[in-house]
């Protein structure tokens, strides 16, 4: 992938977060372009959620929590959007944990279009749509009116993932998605995560060394709320990392 | 590495002191909780004993007569329904959203902790003083005079921290990863309370009305100086009218049939008292039924 001639679709510059005196990620600055999926990798604590809450402000929403430096989406600063709701609409997120919102597995698809005014028969091709992408339609099509919190761990999260579309996002911010999940929806979601990239952006985090190296086109590193990497995600995973904490993380040296 | 001694990680098997304390624990606890429920028993059956003599068709439907010590309590129960109607209506929403500005829009300040422990404090007040306070805000300065609104808004305000602090805590019982779902989701704050926090507290906001009710039925000192009249069998019949009347009241009326007639038959009490319990009981049943039915939908 040709990445380095590719739009950015976001751009970090000395972004720096705290919580209370704690920093937990400090001075981040890199570039994520347009289709790629990018991979953060990184042990526990060192940055990966923080900064993924920064992309979608979500830092307003939590006491303590302080941002400062830039997140360029679109070229634009997030903290400068007037309508926080418009930013946080055209970006998706998946939790770690599936967060079925408490209704029915067609309301919680439904959820995101309906805000947007969409009624009738076109929210019901989307439901079907967003679905099908996340490899659930057939599964549950039969009982769509049932609680989404009745389904799986792993239906859950690909649930999680088509409500997440239904945004129609442009990135797409996925937190550690395959904790709860077993390994064959694991691989399941892997293959729809290949084929999403052509229509957004996706950053993925993943405490899974292995995933970012099968899905990542860039990886970036992270530790201890430092930026240790960024690079092609074949550099970093052929002893070719600039530094060494890297090449030690992915193999399993540390962490 | 040294050789850990497994030996001496073996579980010990429960000894004969250990399984003696379990009982004894299991005993005293379970012995507690039968002190507890005995009083209730006791007055439950007592009050059933000696006050159904006095319950009949007409005990409930007849305005008391012959200087209260015949007849029935039909003006006191419509004016006790009167007055917790208006309590209820007055404290609810406005409680609720009290509780919802605290705990989903109030930033967690110095200022937002100091009202959270006024209103803990608020709900302590003894209601003879929250009667005073009727007198002098309901009554005298806004000029309602003794009327079953003032009453009403008496007991409304006695019992708002208590619809405040059920609501505020079943608020918080909603899982936050809900919100933040939603929020990422491009909901805005007023849309996720809608859609998503109050559809799943409202189990908790019952209950808090359920204590509301419960409370306000029986209260008597704060109705007392506000709008509860000993003997006034007549109602106007006009909304309005009836609104800015004063009316009689169970609980006042079982104060003023147990120390305040001479030559009341004894069953007479007894059967206002049931009849308050009872009042008491079946908004509650019709609340916990509500409550199950809700709960039943639960959806996580």
């Amino acid at each position: 992938m040709a990445a380095t001639t590719a739009t950015e679709k976001l751009k970090v510059r000395d972004l720096t977060i705290r919580y209370g005196d704690t920093v937990a990620l400090n001075g981040a600055s890199f570039e994520v372009y347009e289709n790629e999926i990018f991979g953060v990798i990184g042990p526990a604590n060192s940055g990966k959620t923080s900064f993924l809450r920064a992309i979608n402000r979500m830092d307003e929403m939590t006491s303590n929590m302080h941002v400062s430096g830039e997140v360029l989406f679109n070229g634009k600063d997030v903290s400068h959007w007037r309508n926080l709701y418009a930013l946080r609409s055209r970006i998706g997120v998946v939790f770690p944990l599936p967060v079925g919102l408490p209704m029915s597995i067609y309301e919680n698809v439904a959820f995101a279009p309906k805000l947007r005014g969409v009624r009738g028969a076109e929210l019901d091709e989307i439901v079907e749509r967003c679905l099908t992408r996340a490899a659930l339609w057939d599964e549950v099509k039969d009982r769509l009116k049932s609680l989404g919190s009745l389904l799986s761990g792993g239906q859950q999260q690909r649930l999680t993932i088509a409500r997440a579309l239904s945004q129609e996002p442009e990135l797409l911010l996925l937190d550690e998605f395959s904790i709860a999940v077993d390994p064959v929806t694991t691989m399941r979601i892997e293959d729809v995560l290949k084929e999403l990239k052509e229509e957004m952006t996706i950053i993925l985090v993943t405490n899974l060394v292995q995933q970012a190296r099968r899905l990542a086109d860039r990886t970036a590193f992270f530790l201890n709320g430092e930026v240790v990497e960024v690079g092609d995600t074949a550099e970093l995973f052929t002893r070719n990392a600039q530094d060494q904490r890297t090449t030690d993380y992915v193999e399993g040296r540390f962490g | 590495m040294t050789d850990i001694d497994f030996k001496s990680f073996k579980a010990q098997p429960l000894d004969y002191k250990n399984q003696r304390n379990q009982r004894l624990y299991r005993l005293l606890f379970g012995w507690m909780t039968v002190l507890l429920i005995l009083p209730v028993l006791i007055i439950l059956v007592l009050l059933t004993a000696k006050g159904a003599p006095a319950l009949s068709w007409e005990f409930f439907t007849a305005d008391p007569i012959n200087g209260m010590t015949e007849g029935g309590i039909f003006p006191c129960l419509i004016g006790t329904i009167w007055i917790v109607a208006v309590a209820l209506f007055a404290s609810v929403p406005l409680g609720v959203a009290c509780a919802v500005y605290l705990s989903e829009y109030a930033p967690d300040n110095t200022l937002t902790r100091l009202i959270n422990l006024a209103i803990i404090n608020l709900a302590g007040v003894p209601s003879i003083v929250h009667a005073l306070f009727g007198v002098g805000a309901f009554v005298m300065f806004f000029d309602l005079g003794t009327s079953i609104l003032a009453a009403g808004l008496t007991l409304a305000v006695m019992t708002m921290p208590v619809v405040i602090v059920s609501t505020r805590e079943s608020l918080q019982a909603v899982p936050q990863a809900f919100r933040e779902a939603c929020w990422s989701l491009g909901a805005t704050r007023s849309q996720t309370i809608r859609k998503v926090v109050i559809p799943n507290s409202v189990t908790g906001i019952l209950t808090g009305v359920i204590l509301e009710v419960s409370r306000t039925v029986g209260e008597t000192a704060p109705i007392m100086f506000t709008g509860a009249a000993l003997f006034l069998p007549f109602v106007p019949d006009n909304f309005f009218e009836r609104l800015s009347s004063q009316t009689m009241a169970m609980s006042l009326h079982l104060f003023t049939v147990s120390t305040q007639v001479p030559n009341v038959p004894e069953e007479l009490p007894f059967g206002v008292a049931l009849v308050l319990i009872g009042m008491v009981l079946v908004l509650n049943s019709v609340s916990i039924a509500f409550r199950m039915y809700l709960r039943g939908q639960k959806k996580w």
